[in-house]
């Protein structure tokens, strides 16, 4: 039986740099509502400190990036690492849009949990949040 | 339903008899595979259509012919037998140099207009050495930061024989204004130039978000471009009122519609409040729609945007001017719809796409390229895409005869339903005070996104089946084509042009010019000439949009 008490996971939808494609951040944010957890959207062109400093002010699980423009390789890392900075080493980071093949090994050696390409079913993403989120004390 | 339905007409009648005697007995025996059959957008479409769904229709209200009200099969009287569409890929990357390269080669393998793409720092009206901007110059469009970018962007291509479309839309009376100078440069005569500028900000903060000023200055800054461009490049279209970006973020077909042309009819109301004149400037006026899927669906759109305008400049604005009823559109091919599996399969999403947006009448289109849900087009991409049109201008033979689907049972049917579709939304937003006050209330954005959301959950319960993706899908797909890569050595190489244009220009003159601006804005002028004076300073893009901030403030989107 599930404990009522038992924390949601909590998970801060982030749009950084200047591209405005928000179609698929929103969706993503309401199937996770859907699926039971707790989802915070940060709105458009954050830069990674505001988002750094949104995960840490509301305590989330994870972090799902959403980036359409190419400027991944610039933008997650420098999330991963602020967010290690203020102590939030099990804080995953979730990357979702165009990436492309070569450009993922390297995400993922510097500290992105999964990358999420265009066609993943969102069950998908409500799976892997469920199975990665570490359980909290 | 049938049985208790009133017979009124033979049609009724004969319908009513296959429906009990061919129909049903094979019913019972062979079931359909579905219990509902519906179209991409999630409408319901029926098994048959017969006169019986065209009934109410006139043909000379409601069909009529070519080139005359109300222009449901076309605004040309010849169709494309006197001249096809204008094939125009739109195009843009890296740096000025490299985009003007593409341009070249372009117009070189038989493109017949240009369509310049710019990245997200021009886009937001920052220059390319803004903190801004780091990460992002020249990776979705041509990075343009000033006039000196513009001069290298047009080098060889004379802008008084080439039509030019730009996608800017926030600081647009800027790129106009840089545009118009090169021209100037070139020795191009304003009142010969022609092309069109994107400049549709009411779909930014309902769908494409790149936003600066808040909503109502904003439209102020169209209003000015629309003056100005009356009276001095009167060839030019200073708006594509644009639903492309409006069913990319989710939209259905019938959203689409309705919100373009309500955005089409929230400019020709602010422009008559500005004291313009009806007829001068809705003629240049121009539409740009997407093409997805669902084919019928598409062509049904494009013939009702047609009614629906013509219509409504009539009856709402009280036009008899033939330039000012006609609706003038650009298609593209649904860039949402690529996928990134299987991606050679795009090719054929994008040929039939683009058959919709021909078999619609379109006036302009652009053929995605197969590897656009990588990456910006490779050349061997972009060029495949331009031959899918001249194969179905120049192969298919459907361009031998105008709207050949007019008479259709189906598409008139569905032309029918798009235009009471797009109706019930216009009362919606009239009711609410206009498309300003609508977008300022969050609507047509709330209704997009729950559409999204609604498609999205079809296609995860296979509803709606995407080849490659979720139905027919290769496991471990051995990947890849080949892709564009931009570098970030673009930024390096815009910021020292920057760095130089800003050391070799009169700083005075700049600082003037920037003065000026404000001052037009504040007094509520028409802030074009000043913005044209500080453009050919060589102010830069980001200095011009700063000084517009400081009067008019920035948007901040509301929670939704």
């Amino acid at each position: 039986m599930e404990n009522m008490n038992e924390r949601k996971i909590r998970v801060l939808v982030a749009k950084p740099g200047l591209d405005g494609h928000d179609r698929g951040a929103k969706v993503i944010a309401r199937a996770l509502r859907d699926a039971g957890m707790e989802v915070i959207y940060t709105g458009l062109r954050q830069t990674p400190e505001m988002i750094a400093a949104a995960a840490l002010q509301e305590d989330v699980d994870a972090v799902g990036v959403s980036i359409l423009s190419g400027a991944h390789n610039t933008l997650c890392p420098r999330i991963v690492q602020l967010l290690h900075d203020q102590g939030m080493n099990d804080c995953l980071v979730l990357l979702g849009g165009i990436v492309p093949q070569e450009d993922i090994a390297k995400l993922k050696s510097q500290g992105v949990a999964e990358i999420f390409l265009p066609g993943t079913s969102t069950e998908n993403i409500v799976k892997f949040l469920r199975e990665n989120v570490k359980p909290r004390e | 339903m049938s049985e208790t339905k009133e017979i009124n007409s033979p049609i009724d009648e004969a319908v009513d008899r296959w429906t009990h005697e061919t129909l049903e007995p094979t019913l019972r025996k062979h079931p359909e595979t579905k219990k509902r059959f519906e179209s991409v957008s999630l409408e319901e479409v029926d098994r048959l259509y017969t006169p019986a769904d065209v009934a109410q229709l006139d043909f000379s209200d409601d069909i009529s012919f070519p080139g005359e009200f109300p222009y449901t099969r076309g605004i040309h009287p010849t169709g494309y037998r006197g001249k096809l569409w204008t094939m125009r890929q739109f195009a843009g990357f890296s740096t000025p140099e490299e985009t003007n390269a593409r341009f070249k080669y372009l117009l070189k393998q038989g493109q017949t207009g240009l369509s310049v793409a710019y990245d997200l720092p021009t886009l937001m009206g920052y220059d390319a050495d803004s903190l801004l901007s780091e990460g992002e110059v020249g990776k979705c469009g041509v990075a343009v930061s000033s006039l000196a970018d513009m001069e290298v962007l047009f080098d060889e291509i004379p802008l008084e024989h080439v039509t030019v479309s730009q996608t800017i839309n926030a600081p647009a009376s800027v790129l106009l204004a840089m545009y118009l100078v090169v021209a100037e440069k070139q020795g191009a005569d304003w009142k010969k130039i022609s092309g069109t500028l994107q400049n549709d900000i009411l779909k930014e903060y309902i769908a494409q978000k790149e936003w600066i000023y808040p909503i109502r200055p904003a439209m102020k800054l169209v209003i000015d471009t629309f003056e100005f461009c009356t009276e001095q490049v009167p060839r030019y279209n200073p708006v594509s009122v644009s639903g492309y970006h409006i069913r990319e973020a989710g939209a259905t077909a019938i959203q689409e519609l309705a919100f373009t042309l309500r955005d089409g009819l929230e400019y020709v109301d602010w422009g008559l409040k500005a004291g313009l004149d009806l007829d001068r400037f809705v003629p240049r006026m121009s539409f740009f729609f997407n093409a997805h899927n669902d084919f019928f669906e598409e062509v049904a759109k494009y013939r009702a945007a047609r009614r629906i305008w013509a219509r409504e400049m009539r009856d709402r604005f009280g036009s008899t001017n033939e330039r000012t009823l006609k609706l003038r559109f650009h298609t593209q091919t649904a860039g949402v719809s690529l996928t990134v599996q299987q991606p050679l399969n795009n090719i054929v999403r994008v040929a039939i796409q683009a058959l919709a947006g021909v078999l619609g009448g379109t006036q302009s289109l652009h053929t995605d390229a197969y590897d656009e849900a990588l990456s910006l087009p490779t050349d061997r991409a972009a060029l495949i895409a331009l031959r899918t049109q001249q194969i179905i201008a120049e192969e298919t033979g459907v361009v031998n005869t105008i709207d050949p689907l007019g008479g259709s049972y189906f598409v008139e049917a569905l032309t029918e339903k798009m235009e009471a579709g797009a109706r019930d939304y216009f009362r919606k937003i009239d009711g609410m005070g206009g498309m300003v006050a609508a977008i300022e209330k969050g609507f047509p954005q709330r209704e997009i996104q729950d559409s999204a959301y609604q498609y999205q959950k079809a296609v995860e319960r296979g509803d709606q089946v995407i080849v490659g993706v979720n139905k027919y899908a290769i496991d471990n797909e051995e990947n890849q084509v080949p892709t564009l890569v931009i570098d970030e050595s673009v930024r390096e190489h815009q910021v020292e042009r920057l760095e130089r244009t800003r050391a070799s220009r009169d700083a005075g003159a700049v600082a003037n010019s920037l003065e000026k601006l404000k001052q037009a804005a504040q007094k509520q002028e028409n802030t074009m000439p000043a913005t044209i004076e500080a453009v050919r300073a060589y102010a830069t893009l980001g200095e011009i949009c700063s000084a517009l901030r400081d009067v008019y403030g920035i948007y901040e989107e509301p929670a939704f």
